[in-house]
């Protein structure tokens, strides 16, 4: 498969991430996105390198294993099926999607790459990834949802760290390392807790403290 | 030497997680503190030119806040045994591991001479300091440390991207890792410039975020108002430096670039826009803690301003680094004294806390004071400085802008504070065993003290430290040539 056509299936995944009104769709389609752009370093012929190798397979172990094993057994505990539960309605949600991954070809393009970079379609789809995650993030209640905005966020960093991890291996690796870790082990710690004190993970409870 | 800074209160904080006793863990947080500012004040005794190549050392700018960051934290820690005290239903363990572990890795910060490993300590930072938000394990305390992890996990991540748009313009201009600053600096002029811009934006967002710079602050009047005044002064004063330090390599980095113009407007506008939000937000707040975050928020945009004006101005917005950390403490652990004699933290309650807690009282209300521009505090003599400099550099508008916003806030928070220390107590208050002690006090005293000598005289090493880290800040130097051995 080319890269190409690997990113523009993520771009498409960002799509269906938005419309989905069930939690565990969602918590389905991070995982195909987490695969999918695991899969692309080798795609790109980066698995020569074995660190990359490493990093590609933690990502795809850690994404399409871990953390949904993780939300999973959060929905279950708390017996949540289409809870989803949007700020903003899906149509909407849809077209800022659109909008922003179009704005995403514009900023890409004024960001010139290097000459021979063979993969145009890397720095916009990164930046649509990002956009997206960062919608979910805002547009969602359930904690979980917004775990899954995180996810697709780090997802876009990855994507841009496609472009350099040839060259600078640590700060890439690193980088998304730490990311993953982040979302998995503390937001699931607090996930919990949150769950232990509220018997719900829907953020609206956490609306106390306001001015 | 270096080793030892991020060394020690690492060890320190292993100690702190085994050791059964809570009376002898509490001891280990005062000692670890002076152990590391003796430490700090002995690697800035001796100077010598440290190798480009070198990752971990302390230039004049990073050793600058490393040692303002130490002396909060000594003065943090000689507080902590007395509070811990107070509060022997909680468990501390948590508590004292992950303050020590926020010490080791702001050493690991302000010694990193690569942006990733600067990105690596930051991030680490947000993870350790998200249990102390969570120190009173309820579901208020819950919330701002969901908001804390939420809000400032997507800020790390943006500063990530922000660095990897900065090493691609690098790449894409020749330069190839080990990307160190030093290295970053001398071949500014190669960097692509896109990609250098939006680096910067991201970076500015992204370590903005967790300086709560507004609008990005919306997680700091959670964080702090649950949170106990200690860590509320330790994150007002030391992790909000350690993201300001970050973000000033990469302002460091654009200046050096020759792309000081763009980067200065947006760190104008950023202080503008934040000292007007909380402006805002000051008037008619009737919770002090929160008061005190939107203050912090207030804080971080005169730091960002005066960068932004550079010159004096950004000599004296690093010397405010130090006026803000120091009277912030003051603020928080008095208020934290007074939330604990009242059991509240809102203005019904609380009134009159110059009768119940003269010497709190008396603190809190001479903190307030100093913030907000009283001389011969520290924060006059930086305030005044700043706003000077802007007029002098022909910063008309801004200059006038920035002391009308001053005086705004000085009448904004007067209403809270005036009502807190004074007011009259009114008759059916719970009243609580807490009494104030010399050691809930003492700390107190030191730091404000110390912000009072900082406003009339300010020795010649640090003045020196202060002048160097600002010729990198304002481009006048060779690129940070003179370094401290590690």
């Amino acid at each position: 498969m080319s890269p190409d056509f690997l990113i523009a299936l993520t771009m498409l995944t960002n799509f269906a991430l938005v419309a989905t009104s069930r939690i565990n769709k969602a918590i389905q389609l991070a995982v195909v996105q987490g695969v999918l752009l695991g899969l692309v370093p080798l795609a790109m012929g980066l698995g020569r390198h074995v660190h990359i190798l490493v990093v590609a397979l933690a990502a795809v172990a850690v994404k399409g294993w871990l953390i949904p094993y993780l939300m999973r057994r959060a929905a279950r505990q708390l017996q949540i099926r289409r809870e989803v539960d949007p700020y903003i309605g899906f149509t909407v949600s849809l077209m800022l999607c659109a909008a922003g991954t179009g704005l995403s070809l514009l900023v890409a393009h004024s960001l010139p790459l290097k000459p021979g970079t063979p993969y145009p379609l890397l720095v916009p789809a990164a930046l649509a990834t990002l956009f997206t995650g960062f919608l979910i993030l805002v547009s969602r209640r359930k904690a979980l949802t917004q775990v899954v905005g995180y996810l697709v966020l780090e997802n876009g960093i990855y994507l841009f760290g496609l472009l350099l991890v040839e060259e600078m291996p640590v700060l890439v690796e690193t980088g998304i390392l730490l990311d993953l870790f982040v979302g998995v082990f503390v937001m699931g710690i607090v996930i919990n807790h949150i769950r232990v004190a509220f018997d719900s993970v829907d953020t609206r409870h956490l609306a106390e403290l306001k001015d | 030497m270096a080793w030892y800074l991020i060394a020690l209160p690492l060890a320190a904080a292993l100690l702190a997680f085994v050791i059964p006793a809570p009376g002898l863990r509490a001891r280990l947080l005062p000692l670890t503190a002076v152990l590391h500012l003796i430490g700090v004040v002995f690697t800035l005794r001796h100077w010598h030119t440290l190798p480009a190549t070198a990752w971990l050392g302390l230039d004049a700018l990073g050793g600058w806040v490393l040692l303002v960051i130490s002396v909060l934290f000594c003065i943090c820690a000689f507080y902590a045994p007395a509070y811990l005290a107070l509060r022997p239903d909680r468990d501390h363990r948590i508590l004292s591991t992950s303050l020590l572990s926020f010490l080791g890795l702001a050493s690991l910060l302000a010694l990193s001479r690569h942006p990733g490993m600067v990105w690596v300590a930051m991030e680490t930072t947000t993870l350790v300091t998200a249990p102390l938000i969570y120190f009173n394990r309820n579901r208020r305390s819950l919330e701002a440390t969901w908001k804390y992890l939420v809000i400032g996990s997507v800020g790390i991540a943006l500063a990530l991207l922000g660095t990897m748009f900065i090493a691609y313009s690098a790449h894409m201009g020749g330069v190839e890792e080990p990307l160190h600053y030093t290295r970053l600096m001398a071949e500014a002029g190669h960097l692509s410039r896109p990609w250098l811009r939006a680096g910067f934006v991201l970076v500015l967002v992204g370590y903005g975020t967790k300086m709560g710079l507004a609008p990005m602050h919306t997680w700091k009047p959670d964080a702090y108002g649950e949170t106990p005044g200690l860590v509320g002064a330790l994150l007002a004063g030391g992790v909000t430096s350690c993201a300001f330090l970050a973000l000033l390599r990469i302002y460091a980095v654009m200046v050096a670039a020759g792309e000081a113009a763009f980067a200065r407007e947006l760190f104008v506008a950023f202080g503008m826009i934040s000292m007007t939000w909380a402006l805002v937000f000051m008037v008619r707040q009737t919770d002090f803690k929160r008061l005190l975050a939107y203050s912090s928020v207030e804080h971080m945009g005169i730091l960002v301003f005066g960068v932004g004006i550079g010159g004096t101005a950004a000599r004296f917005a690093l010397f405010h680094l130090a006026a803000n950390a120091l009277v912030k403490s003051v603020l928080f652990l008095s208020a934290g004294n007074i939330h604990r004699s009242y059991a509240s933290k809102q203005i019904p309650d609380v009134t009159g806390a110059i009768r119940r807690t003269p010497v709190s009282g008396w603190l809190f209300l001479l903190g307030f004071l100093a913030i907000t521009g009283l001389p011969p505090f520290a924060p006059f003599l930086s305030e005044f400085n700043i706003a000077a400099g802007a007029i002098g550099t022909g910063h008309f508008l801004a200059g006038f802008a920035f002391l009308l916003l001053l005086g705004g806030i000085f009448l904004a928070m007067s209403d809270t504070v005036l009502q807190v220390v004074f007011g009259t107590p009114s008759p059916q208050r719970v009243r609580t065993p807490y009494r104030d002690t010399l050691a809930t006090t003492a700390p107190l005293i030191v730091a404000l003290s110390l912000a009072l000598v900082l406003g009339l005289w300010l020795p010649r090493p640090l003045q020196a430290m202060l002048d160097k880290a600002t010729e990198l800040l304002n481009g006048t130097s060779q690129v940070a040539l003179v370094e401290v051995q590690p």
